[in-house]
Order: structure tokens, then C-alpha cells, then sequence
């Protein structure tokens, strides 16, 4: 219990720290955003009765705060752009890109998981070379590559999906699965050759100690042996390696949400990002840095429960 | 070891093909790049274009060409600056050891926990999207701190060395040492850093110029021609397959370096 505390105190100060530095760098380098917003029609006048508006006359720290107080209150100030509330910009794409991690992620797991068992149980052979040049040809596929590839054949041929035409999760919720499946299987398949590579390394390495060699000389036979005490051992890094991998499908959404014209937050992240929306671009650049840590600190819980060891603080 | 050599061997040649195909790009190509109609709209490949035409009737081969000249230009610099930055600041933390060091790898750990296009966006939105160099730089500053990890493990490793308390007793300065003494026993783990970072640069800058914030033309790279050819893919599915083939061979060959290095290190270890 201890141990959690500590790492969601520890959680709460990373926030603060990336919060402050989306915050500051922002305000620092982009500019005024009353400038902004006002474009070609700004005086110096209109200018500062805009800023009183905003709230743009309060000293740096005051805004900070407010700002950061928003992400509770759901009050993150108006898109320059849209002119809209940027919560209300923001939520419903944040469940649509929330349903693609997830989907992709269990993709990920429930795939990877018993491949790279299985391929570590199966040392040498003819089949390992074949292995790893597929292991690498697999990640030097870019997702959105794999994702036009996917479009091309599922949509324009099979007709499986409309490409283009994403039908809203509250609208209908399986026709979506349907087309973010699609959209999760081109995220997947590179992180799916990096962890099968992963697991086979680390359950090798495990693979070759000496309890393995004592269990099995007890007689224990090699499938229960593996199942039983190596996997519990290989864990650990493997849930730090999920862990990551939830920041890459993160990031990868980004791209992939573009290829299939999918209405998530990484299209608004981009979209932002060209009209120098930046309270869109702060908001959603701070919502997903805490999906990230979210991840990692699940990860380092799991970790502790599977390894008490690591409650002590110690390394491993 | 014949089997090991195999994947260096294989991606040192494929690699050195696609590297002379698109050096040969930076001065000749079958057709001008950008010259509409070298050849009817939408030719499907043929012995004339190899990867056929698009829908000006542009060569798509000598396109995929050019933009994977530009593509290997940004990453062949971001990856230059990640790694020389990297390497000094891992040196130097490595070596030294002490507060800066604690200081700087836990920022280090706070700047690799996330994914490296987030944090390269927020900078190339904060540089201004669509410049080549605004994209070389957000790039590189991003990869440095994934080097520095690396290369900090490598010299702390080494700092209680045998040759290089000799080095340091015979009054070698600390910079003599980090670089005569110590780099060169680095490269086991730098190189193959190198080749994962290049790929990741590719794919990287890739993204975001299909994103269209990356690179724009006229400096077309593999990336913003793919988010082209998606539009053209019912009428030219060519485009994206030639484009797509040449980033995915490009850092196939390079990966297979990268096993080849790996698994030449587990022989010697």
C-alpha cells in the first residue's frame, strides 16, 4: 500500500511537471493569443480589452493554476479556432481514440502473448532464421503504410467498411468497432513483432537458469515448468514492455486516426497543430501524457504484486 | 558464425543497393521528377515506368527517388544530431557520475517515457510545421535522450576499467579518455543504436509528412507522398506500393544491420 502511494504521488508530480511545461512553453513561444485570435483586425485597443476577456493580464503563475484547475472543473478555455469550448472539442474524440488504443492493445496482448511463448519454447531449428527476418520485416512496416494497404483491400475491394465514413461510437457502437478494427490491426502488427521478440528473448534468458534446470530434473515436464515458474519470472519486464507499448499505440493513433479518417484526438492534435490552435494542441498534448504515465504506473503496480521484491525499492 | 554474418551481410547489401540507387537519385533519374505527363496519367508499371505514373502522368520511380533522397537526408541528420548530442551527454554523465548525472537521467527517464512523435510534434508546433529543418531539429532534439541512456550505460560500465585508470594515472585528460580511450569501446552498443535510431527517424519523419506537417514540397519525402498516393489509390495503387516499398526495404535493410550487429556482440560476449 505504501508502495502505491508512493507512486501515485509520484504520478501527480510527473502530471504537474508536464503540465507546467506544455503550459509554459506554449505561452512563452507561441505568442499572443489575442494577436492571434484577432488576426488581421487587431489594435492595440481591441487587443487588450481581449486579453482582459481572457484572462491574459493575470500574472503567469494565476494563469497556470486556473489552467490546470480547468482539467477538473472541465472548464480549458475557448479553441482559437473553432471558437468553441475545447472540453467540449475535446471529449467525444477522446472516447473514440480511447476505443482504438484499447481495441489495439488487446490485439496486442492476445496475440503476442502465446506467439512468443510458443517461439521460445522452440529453440534453433531451420524455422528461427525465417523467424526473425519476418520479425523484422514486420516492424519496418509503418502503420499508416499497412493502414493504406488495409483501406485498399477491405475497403475499396471487399467492401467491408466505407473508408471515410466512421459511423460515431453512440450512433453505432459495432459498426465503429468494425471500422476501428481495421484501424487497430495496422497499430498492431509492428508492436506485435517487437514483443513476440521481446518475450523470446527474456523467456530464453530465463530459460537457461538454474531452477529451470533443477524443476525439470525433478521430473516436471517442460510445458508445466515454462507455464508455471518461467513465465511468473518473465513477467515483470514483459508488463514494463506493455506498458511502453500502450505509449506507442498512443502515439501511432496519431497517425493512424489520419489514414482512416477516424475522428479521434490525434486528428485534432494535427489539425491543431497546422491552424496553431494551442489550447487544443496544450490540452490534448496533457490528456495524452496522462494515458501514457497512467500506463506505467498500472505497469510498475502490476510489477510489484507479481515481484515483492520490487516494494523495497530496490532495482530487481 | 557463418549464420551470424548472414543478416549483416544481407542488410549491408541491401542496404548499399538502395543507398547507391538513391545517391543516384540526387543527380540523375530516368525522369524529371516533377515533369507532368513523362508519360500518359495513371500507366500502371511497365518496362517504361517502373513503378508507373501518377495522375499528372509524373514518373512514379523517379519521385520515390527523390523523396527518399530527402527522406534519408532528415534522417541521416537528425539521427547526426541525436547521436552526437547524446553520446556527449551520456559520456560526460556516464564518466563523471555525481549529482548532474542523477539530475539529468531522471529528466532523461521522464523524456523516453513518452512517445517520440508526441514530443517531437509539440516541438514542431512550437518551431512552425512544414520546414524541413524545423523537422530535422525537433527530431534530433528528441532522439537525443534515448542515445544518452545508451551511451550512458556503456561508459559508466567502463569508467573503473583497467586501461582507463592506466589512462587516467599516466595524466590523460578526462577528454582524451572519453574519446581515444573509451568511444571506441562504445561502439558495441552504439552502433546498433544507431541503426534502431535511424529507423525510427525514417518512420518518424515519415509520419509527419504524411501528417502533412513535415516536410512539404518541394522537398517531398516518402511520407507526403503516401498521404498522395492514398488519394489516388483506386486509380494508381502503384504509388503507394512503389513508395511504400522503398521506405519499408529502407529500413528493413537497415534493421537487418542492426540484428547482424546484435547478434555479432552475443558471439563475442
Amino acid at each position: 500500500m505504501k508502495y502505491a502511494g508512493k507512486r501515485i504521488a509520484m504520478l501527480l508530480l510527473t502530471m504537474v511537471i508536464v503540465s507546467f511545461l506544455a503550459f509554459a512553453a506554449f505561452d512563452l513561444i507561441a505568442g499572443n493569443p489575442a494577436e492571434i485570435m484577432l488576426g488581421t483586425q487587431a489594435t492595440p485597443e481591441k487587443i487588450a480589452a481581449l486579453e482582459a476577456e481572457l484572462g491574459l493580464d493575470r500574472p503567469f503563475p494565476v494563469r497556470y493554476g486556473d489552467w490546470l484547475a480547468g482539467f477538473f472543473t472541465g472548464d480549458l478555455g475557448e479553441s482559437y479556432h473553432y471558437h468553441q469550448p475545447v472540453w467540449e472539442l475535446i471529449a467525444p474524440k477522446a472516447a473514440v481514440t480511447l476505443w482504438l488504443s484499447a481495441l489495439s492493445f488487446f490485439l496486442i496482448a492476445a496475440i503476442s502473448l502465446p506467439l512468443g511463448l510458443y517461439s521460445a519454447g522452440r529453440t534453433g531449428g531451420r524455422l528461427e532464421g525465417v523467424f526473425t527476418v519476418l520479425d523484422q520485416l514486420c516492424m519496418a512496416v509503418p502503420p499508416f503504410f499497412t493502414g493504406i494497404l488495409l483501406t485498399w483491400v477491405f475497403s475499396l475491394g471487399l467492401q467491408w467498411f466505407t473508408h471515410g465514413s466512421f459511423p460515431g461510437i453512440r450512433e453505432d457502437f459495432w459498426g465503429s468497432m468494425r471500422y476501428l478494427f481495421f484501424a487497430a490491426v495496422s497499430l498492431a502488427i509492428p508492436r506485435i513483432a517487437m514483443t513476440v521478440r521481446m518475450m523470446k528473448s527474456t523467456v530464453r534468458t530465463e530459460l537457461q537458469k538454474d531452477y529451470v534446470r533443477t524443476a525439470i530434473s525433478r521430473g516436471n515436464d517442460r510445458r508445466s515448468v515454462l507455464c508455471r515458474h518461467v513465465l511468473k519470472n518473465a513477467a515483470v519486464p514483459v508488463v514494463t514492455f506493455l506498458a511502453q507499448t500502450m505509449a506507442e499505440i498512443v502515439a501511432g493513433s496519431i497517425v493512424v486516426e489520419q489514414v482512416f479518417a477516424i475522428p479521434g484526438l490525434g486528428r485534432l492534435l494535427v489539425a491543431s497543430i497546422s491552424n496553431r490552435d494551442y489550447p487544443v494542441v496544450q490540452a490534448i498534448v496533457v490528456i495524452l501524457a496522462l494515458w501514457v504515465v497512467l500506463a506505467g504506473t498500472a505497469a510498475d503496480l502490476v510489477n510489484q504484486s507479481i515481484d515483492p521484491r520490487l516494494r523495497l525499492g530496490g532495482k530487481g | 558464425m557463418k549464420r551470424r554474418n548472414g543478416y549483416l551481410t544481407a542488410g549491408l547489401v541491401l542496404t548499399g543497393f538502395l543507398a547507391a540507387l538513391i545517391l543516384l537519385g540526387f543527380f540523375w533519374t530516368p525522369y524529371d521528377p516533377s515533369a507532368m505527363a513523362a508519360g500518359a496519367k495513371f500507366e500502371a508499371p511497365s518496362l517504361h515506368h517502373l513503378m508507373g505514373t501518377d495522375s499528372f502522368g509524373r514518373d512514379i520511380f523517379s519521385r520515390v527517388l527523390q523523396g527518399a533522397g530527402t527522406t534519408l537526408v532528415i534522417a541521416l541528420s537528425t539521427v547526426a544530431i541525436g547521436a552526437v548530442c547524446g553520446t556527449a551527454v551520456g559520456a560526460f554523465t556516464g564518466y563523471f557520475g555525481g549529482v548532474i548525472d542523477e539530475v539529468l537521467m531522471r529528466f532523461n527517464d521522464a523524456m523516453t517515457a513518452f512517445p517520440s512523435i508526441l514530443l517531437a510534434l509539440v516541438v514542431l508546433s512550437l518551431l512552425g510545421p512544414g520546414e524541413k529543418y524545423h523537422v530535422i531539429l525537433a527530431l534530433g532534439l528528441v532522439f537525443i535522450p534515448s542515445f544518452a541512456r545508451v551511451t550512458r550505460t556503456a561508459f559508466a560500465s567502463l569508467r573503473d576499467v583497467n586501461y582507463v585508470k592506466s589512462a587516467r594515472l599516466m595524466g590523460a585528460s578526462p577528454l582524451r579518455i572519453l574519446t581515444v580511450h573509451m568511444l571506441p569501446n562504445t561502439m558495441p552498443v552504439l552502433l546498433p543504436a544507431l541503426t534502431i535510431g535511424f529507423n525510427n527517424a525514417v518512420l518518424a519523419e515519415a509520419s509527419m509528412s504524411y501528417l502533412g506537417i513535415g516536410a512539404a514540397p518541394p522537398d517531398a519525402s516518402l511520407g507526403y507522398m503516401l498521404s498522395e498516393a492514398q488519394g489516388m489509390l483506386t486509380r494508381a495503387p502503384w504509388y503507394a506500393a512503389g513508395t511504400g516499398l522503398m521506405m519499408i526495404l529502407l529500413v528493413f535493410g537497415v534493421g537487418l544491420i542492426g540484428e547482424g550487429l546484435q547478434q555479432r556482440n552475443r558471439g563475442v560476449a
